[in-house]
């Protein structure tokens, strides 16, 4: 048993660290709470890409490094940490590149994977519809075979970065007749096909991340299918554990946290006993989540896909910076309300931006009660309903 | 990093698991509670024979060389079958004292002692103060005469010391930096030892020293430390506490599943409704959170470094992620799991008690946010 790091992987946590505390000095951005979700930066992109950092765990021949899990556990912990605007790679590093490794074809793989880790090719996903959500396996968007051609019909909901991306993965029905999870296929489309357009939506922050995509005939060559036919859905719940593996569940408003402590400690309020309960409070859970993350990436170590795992580490992380944002919110009180942009807005706005931004939190990638299911059922040995 | 056991510490955990299934079943533990010492002589000799009293202290003494982490493992195996008897008081808070502190001579003389099993430890630190801060806060006197000291006062909940051969005492000899532990023979006339009745229904004691003398070569190690050293044996307390309660916890939520899968309702096991599959998805959350967060300050002290956040962090997470845990287990073993007949109380007693020893989860809160500087 180890919780530490080896020096080498010292040595790289600090290399990655320079690079962004320098990128901070330049200004060539500001650290934001979401920046994993919400910061569209090509140029950082391509000078993370520059370095090496996107697909680190690929193999050389894809354009990856073939580093360890554990490395890309510190390089994006340290992106989160300094709210790094990573948004036009994160997706594809995190999950489609790691999808198109685990099923795709070696032809898809080349096409892909090194563009991928260049910076220049950015993925949108495309899984959740509007009367598909939790139950993602009911999803309607059809996919009809039509020579060398799927034609793809239907419409796809809260879309990230489609703004940004190149491509999406998109789930479709590829056979109407079988049993629903056994008719889903898995697609890369080109975002610049004819028939496909998007919309975009406005959160609650009031911020376009998001997109609703329509899909009106839209056509997309065989071999961009990924993996087997009809086996769309297993492949989702393999991608979706990678989705829900990493440290911006607990991480994704560490700016906030780290600001608001620094503000407790500049304004005084840090000799309030029921204040620094609080902040002790934040801190002691913060780190359980980081060890609950770390879990997860101990596990993948293993050669193991975590499973019950992440689905435990990012039900409990979501519901964590809900806590955060509110007692950052009740600390500031009436100031907590001002808005980014405000006169008299302390921390730039982050609280309340964190507070509206988290109620989604728990309901992106797998809801939180979508996630005790699936730790009761995979984790615990709790039989079905 | 590497978050599962070594080869070494498996076999250790399963060997201890294997032989603590067939040594302390539940009637075992319910015979103990009931009985005079609250432990068997005959229990103890068998795991001074495994190893098990010596297995964390270094091989020049006897030991094992296991390290504190190999005890954590030993530790949450005890608590999962709720071991009754002085292995904490004897290890964790006796033996580790005096290796912590104590003057070679000293670890020469009584750690051999103690690992051949032919000694019992217990630490008079805790005194009769209200309030959370009460598990550092020393002002039992011990004032020198001649070649001698005289401790004179009252320390409580003190763990076995009715059966203690010694028992170290923790005095304060000045106003600042004045903490001096002293080796005290229990059997002294002027030692006198009452047992508490506890919820846990382990042996606590008051102990009163009564004018007791102790010779200069009693001081253990030296006098006059810091708060530094109580501190020190807080925070393996602490986190050897929580290495124990790990187990605790682990087997609550285990003996719950086993419900849920086997007690029918509705013509379904209770486990298939959702309600109760998301009440032990949260415990286990709550169980995993403190496995990590217990083994992490279990490796941080076994390294050797520096780690008053990271125990801090482990005790205030199982307290209270303990008491959730317990509330969730009862509601779902619904009333067997209220009568004395089931197990359930049996772990439910145990964590109770073990939420406020050595500071509770405000004690510790306050030291978090001293390390982060508020």
């Amino acid at each position: 048993m180890d919780f530490g790091f080896t020096e080498e992987q010292d040595e790289f946590r600090r290399d990655v660290r320079s690079f962004l505390e320098d990128e901070i000095e330049k200004g060539y951005w500001e650290p934001a709470c979401d920046a994993w979700i919400q910061g569209f930066d090509p140029e950082f992109t391509r000078r993370v890409a520059e370095r090496g950092w996107i697909g680190l765990i690929w193999p050389r021949e894809y354009g990856g490094q073939g580093r360890s899990h554990t490395d890309r556990l510190i390089l994006t912990e340290e992106m989160l940490r300094y709210g790094a605007p990573a948004a036009c790679h994160w997706f594809a590093d995190r999950q489609v590149g790691g999808a198109i490794l685990t099923f795709g074809s070696e032809d898809l793989k080349k096409e892909f994977l090194p563009r991928i880790a260049r910076g220049e090719a950015y993925f949108g996903l495309g899984m959740s519809e509007p009367g598909a959500g939790s139950d993602l396996a009911s999803l309607q968007t059809r996919a009809i075979e039509d020579g060398d051609y799927y034609v793809i019909n239907g419409q796809k909901t809260w879309t990230s970065c489609a703004y940004f991306a190149h491509y999406f993965d998109v789930y479709a029905r590829t056979d109407s007749e079988a049993p629903k999870h056994r008719g889903i296929s898995e697609f890369i489309v080109d975002a610049r096909s004819p028939g496909l357009s998007r919309i975009p939506m406005t959160d609650i922050t009031g911020t376009e991340a998001w997109s609703d995509l329509f899909f009106d005939s839209v056509r997309v060559h065989k071999k961009y299918l990924i993996g087997e036919k009809n086996r769309g859905f297993y492949q989702v719940l393999h991608q979706l554990d990678y989705e829900r593996s990493g440290m911006e569940r607990i991480m994704g408003n560490y700016p906030l946290f780290e600001a608001i402590v620094r503000f407790c400690r500049e304004h005084g309020l840090s000799s309030d006993p029921v204040v620094r309960s609080k902040l002790a409070q934040l801190s002691v859970e913060f780190e359980v989540g980081r060890l609950l993350g770390y879990r997860v990436t101990s596990v993948m170590e293993e050669g193991r896909t975590p499973n019950w795992e992440s689905a435990m580490s990012k039900a409990y992380s979501t519901e964590f910076e809900k806590r955060l944002a509110s007692v950052a919110m009740e600390i500031l009180g009436p100031y907590g309300q001002l808005m980014a942009g405000s006169r008299f807005v302390p921390i730039r706005g982050m609280a309340p931006h964190s507070y509206l931004g988290s109620k989604g939190y728990s309901l992106q990638a797998g809801t939180t009660e979508i996630l005790k299911n699936v730790l009761a059922a995979r984790g615990l040995g709790l039989p079905s309903s | 990093m590497k978050l599962n056991l070594s080869e070494e510490q498996e076999m250790l955990k399963e060997t201890a698991r294997d032989f603590l299934a067939d040594r302390c079943p539940r009637a075992f533990v319910r015979q103990m509670e009931e009985s005079d010492t609250g432990y068997s002589r005959e229990l103890w000799q068998d795991m001074v024979r495994l190893g098990w009293v010596g297995l964390a202290f270094p091989e020049r003494y006897g030991g094992g060389g296991m390290g504190f982490l190999g005890l954590a493992v030993l530790l949450e195996e005890m608590g999962r079958v709720c071991l009754p008897g002085p292995f904490f008081s004897t290890v964790v808070l006796g033996g580790l004292t005096i290796l912590d502190i104590g003057s070679e001579r000293q670890k020469q003389e009584y750690l051999p002692q103690v690992i051949r099993g032919e000694r019992m430890l217990a630490l008079a630190l805790t005194e009769p103060v209200f309030g959370s801060c009460g598990a550092t806060e020393v002002s039992v006197a011990a004032i020198p005469e001649g070649d001698d000291y005289i401790i004179d006062g009252r320390k409580l909940f003190v763990y076995d010391a009715h059966i203690a051969d010694y028992l170290l005492c923790i005095t304060r000899t000045e106003p600042e930096n004045g903490i001096t532990a002293f080796v005290v023979d229990a059997k002294s006339p002027h030692v006198r030892c009452t047992l508490l009745k506890s919820i846990a229904g382990d042996r606590q004691c008051e102990v009163i020293f009564d004018r007791a003398t102790v010779p200069a070569t009693g001081v253990l190690g030296r006098a006059d430390y810091s708060q530094n050293v109580v501190q020190g044996m807080v925070e393996r307390a602490t986190a050897a506490k929580c290495c124990e309660m790990v187990g605790n916890v682990q087997r609550v939520l285990e003996m719950t599943l086993d419900y849920a899968k086997e007690r029918t309702q509705f013509g379904k096991p209770i486990g298939s409704f959702q309600v109760i599959q998301h009440y032990c998805a949260d415990m286990a959350t709550d169980v995993d959170g403190a496995r990590l967060a217990a083994y992490q300050a279990a490796w941080m002290l076994d390294q050797g470094l520096p780690c008053a956040t990271e125990v801090a962090i482990a005790k205030i997470w199982m307290s209270e992620a303990s008491q959730r845990v317990m509330n969730l287990a009862h509601q779902i073993h619904g009333a067997i799991g209220v009568s004395m007949e089931h197990d359930l109380h049996f772990y439910t007693r145990r964590a109770k008690a073990a939420e406020s020893a050595f500071g509770d989860a405000s004690f510790y809160r306050e030291i978090v946010a001293k390390e982060m500087a508020l």
